[in-house]
């Protein structure tokens, strides 16, 4: 029997009941989301599991939503289960004062790298971490880049002129 | 059935600098002599990051060979280059490694950028990347593109050959030279 | 006499050497930095580190509108660009629910295979190089410039090819385009073989990469390899049989699996697929002349018509028609009409699954894209790797990986 989208829902329902929220489908991929503090049993479940199987980490990211209050980071796993064929997304939310989240390391390798680049994005803190320090950019960085409020531009530089750019500086 | 020999008759040969000459010698000035020869043998060194040093690799390649112009021998140390090929983009990251390899390359040398991100960051106005190498180091020429062709990078080599026949044997120790290091913080 | 000589702590008592590879290669891997701690000449231990290149891609890419972005995606594995522009168009295509005619995807296969050729050509060439036989390196790039002659043909530009647009192609392929392309089916074989009759069964060649620097399965698929790397340790997983897109269902390849993961294999499964690629490439273009020869309208067919809102109209109707005026206006700057939603696609790059997550609030730029990059994911196996094995076997081993900077710090 194939595994599709409502029997991962079925067994999910099954085994965690209401903590698991937001199940959508968008463009076919099943989608939802998960509390922080379960990350770990929710993957250690689908790792384990003999019928779902899902053991292989495609990707692993963040994003910054801050108009989310209370929920304004978030880390998104792409989970493939590769004898089926099967792709979910996981998704975990947590709140930008304490962005801690239990590491993936324990259980899958690839994850290492894939949470440095998050928290040198984001400033995620993923517990349980190896080695988390800041992997593409320059250790002395004091700010997490990629969070919406911080500028694309380096704004120390003097050899680009801004209005020529539409941004910055005019009577906009 | 072999192939007849065929003898290219068609080699370009480099002029005689003008000075006095006579039977068996010609007396001509250390400069013009010195430039010669230092501009057909310049040894690059390729400092190739990104997508510009996979075009680089297609000028060393046969179809634009690099190698016509003097620049055989690729060193891969900067103490026995004299020409720095900066090809790629320099993120911030990077730029005290190639200040590091600037350093350690022996007077006279010569400082290549090729493409938009080592002249001026290119296409990534961001907070990571160095928004052109004259940030940190001197540079003679700067070739545009991104990438450029090969046969533009051929011709940033030769702009630098132009620089390196004129340049007077007393430059590098002149103090506008010393005050151009100077502004990088550079002794 | 010691007091002048200079030793940091310690470090006539440790046992290990340490040593710095990088981040200045010889010119060909790219920039990424090793320090290496060896026992003599066999490396102990090792610690990778990226970021020389990081030129902040997905920072930019939430500042661009959609069709700016797709330059930015040619720079991420800048060997086989023309992979990584499709891998974008198709995201952006299945956010807005487009579906493409049949020749549009043909000809997006050509494109396709060709840069994966090319992509493999360079590693092949380059692992060769390393193991100390320069000569083949200088004759296989030759087959490199004739896909840049293909490629500069169809979009202009040779290597950062930003070749597609949204529900096609810019322009149709011209007839000077196909007579390359039929120069490349026929002169590349033979060159493959004449590399393949130098390296393949190359005694010296074999001894020196077989056992080098082997990965197993288990351990790949934990580290979250894709591609030929993950082939090569012998799991058959290939995006474009999983999960196809651009018709490539309708295409019959074999996928090329290896056993033990070394250098070894890596260099026989592109050689592999360097044979599967030409083979989907020849299908392709038969392909193409079957349907032309079914219908000759669909010569012209270069673009799908459900893209008319993201696709840039032709000049005459710009100038004679209305909507087609205002189309052109709104793409030009970047108000393209794109519904909200989030995205994952995956395309098969010459390194792995390069994926593609898209998150969009219906604005002109993307609110979150994420490019899934195989080449970050998989150095991060390299210090395992190379655990016990010499110095020089760790240097074939990392270009064996096929490590392109510009992918793997984006």
């Amino acid at each position: 029997m194939a595994l599709t989208n409502e029997r991962i829902k079925e067994r999910l329902i099954e085994k965690f009941g209401g903590e698991i929220t937001g199940m959508e489908e968008p463009y076919g991929m099943l989608t939802f989301t998960v509390p922080a503090a379960m990350n770990l049993k929710v993957m250690q479940f689908l790792f384990d599991d003999a019928e779902l199987n899902f053991r292989f980490l495609t990707d692993l990211t963040g994003a910054n939503f801050p108009d989310r209050k209370g929920e304004e980071l978030s880390v998104v796993y792409h989970l493939h289960n590769l004898q089926a064929n099967v792709r979910i997304r996981m998704k975990v939310f947590v709140p930008v004062e304490k962005p801690d989240v239990f590491s993936a390391t324990a259980v899958f390798a690839g994850a290492n790298w894939m949470e440095r680049e998050t928290f040198d994005f984001y400033g995620l803190n993923f517990v349980g971490h190896p080695n988390l320090k800041r992997i593409l950019n320059v250790d002395e960085m004091d700010y997490f880049p990629m969070r919406k409020e911080f500028p694309l531009e380096d704004q120390s530089r003097t050899d680009k002129d801004d209005e020529m750019f539409g941004r910055g500086g005019s009577q906009f | 059935m072999s192939r007849p020999v065929q003898y290219n008759t068609n080699v370009k040969i480099v002029e005689i600098p003008e000075g006095y000459s006579g039977e068996g010698f010609l007396a001509t000035s250390f400069d013009k002599a010195i430039g010669l020869a230092r501009k057909n043998s310049i040894w690059p060194m390729p400092f190739a990051t990104s997508c510009c040093g996979i075009e680089f690799m297609a000028t060393l390649a046969a179809t634009y060979d690099l190698a016509r112009f003097g620049s055989e021998r690729m060193a891969f140390t900067p103490r026995q280059c004299d020409l720095l090929i900066v090809a790629g983009t320099i993120a911030k990251k990077m730029a005290p490694v190639l200040r590091q390899v600037y350093l350690q390359m022996a007077e006279p040398r010569w400082v290549m950028a090729v493409g938009a991100c080592a002249s001026s960051g290119g296409i990534f106005d961001s907070y990571s990347v160095l928004q052109g190498i004259d940030q940190v180091i001197p540079v003679d020429v700067y070739v545009p593109g991104c990438p450029p062709r090969p046969e533009m990078i051929i011709d940033g080599v030769l702009r630098i050959q132009d620089l390196v026949a004129n340049e007077s044997l007393r430059r590098r120790n002149s103090d506008q030279y010393k005050a151009l290091l100077a502004s990088y913080n550079i002794q | 006499m010691s007091e002048h000589i200079n030793l940091p702590e310690g470090s006539i008592e440790k046992q290990t050497t340490t040593v710095n590879l990088g981040p200045t290669h010889p010119a060909t891997h790219g920039v990424f930095q090793n320090i290496i701690e060896l026992d003599g000449e066999v490396v102990v231990s090792a610690e990778a580190t990226v970021g020389y290149i990081h030129r902040a891609f997905e920072k930019i890419a939430e500042r661009r509108p959609y069709t700016q972005i797709q330059p930015l995606t040619d720079r991420l594995n800048y060997c086989s660009a023309p992979i990584n522009n499709m891998g974008w168009l198709i995201t952006v295509e299945k956010l807005c629910g487009i579906k493409l005619p049949k020749r549009v995807d043909y000809l997006r296969v050509i494109i396709m295979e060709l840069s994966r050729i090319a992509d493999h050509i360079i590693c092949n060439a380059i692992i060769v190089a390393d193991t100390g036989a320069l000569t083949p390196f200088t004759y296989f790039m030759q087959l490199r410039e004739l896909a840049y002659e293909i490629f500069e043909e169809v979009c202009g530009s040779r290597l950062t090819t930003n070749i597609g647009r949204f529900g096609g192609f810019e322009r149709n392929f011209s007839a000077v385009a196909w007579d390359k392309i039929d120069q490349f089916i026929e002169r590349f074989p033979p060159a493959l073989k004449e590399f393949e009759t130098l390296c393949n069964r190359n005694r010296i060649f074999m001894e020196r990469t077989q056992g080098c620097g082997p990965i197993s399965a288990e351990r790949a698929l934990s580290y979250s390899f894709t591609g030929p790397n993950l082939r090569a340790a012998g799991v058959d997983y290939d995006v474009r049989v999983a999960s196809p897109y651009s018709s490539y269902e309708d295409f019959e390849f074999n996928i090329p699996v290896g056993t033990t993961g070394d250098v070894y294999d890596r260099f026989m499964v592109r050689n592999g697929e360097m044979h599967e690629s030409l083979s989907i490439l020849k299908q392709a273009v038969a392909k193409i002349k079957a349907l032309e020869e079914a219908d000759p309208s669909v010569k012209d067919v270069y673009y799908s018509t459900e893209a008319k809102h993201l696709h840039l109209p032709e000049k005459p109707d710009v100038y004679t028609k209305m909507e087609a005026l205002i189309y052109h206006f709104k793409i030009v700057m970047g108000e393209l009409e794109v519904p909200s939603g989030e995205v994952y696609h995956s395309v098969e790059g010459g390194n792995g699954e390069v994926g593609y997550y898209l998150i969009s609030d219906g604005g002109r730029t993307p609110y979150r894209l994420h490019f899934r990059r195989p080449c970050f994911i998989y150095y991060q196996a390299y210090p395992e790797i190379i655990k016990g094995s010499m110095l020089s076997d760790a240097v074939i081993t990392m270009s064996s990986l096929n490590l392109i900077a510009g992918e793997m710090d984006a």
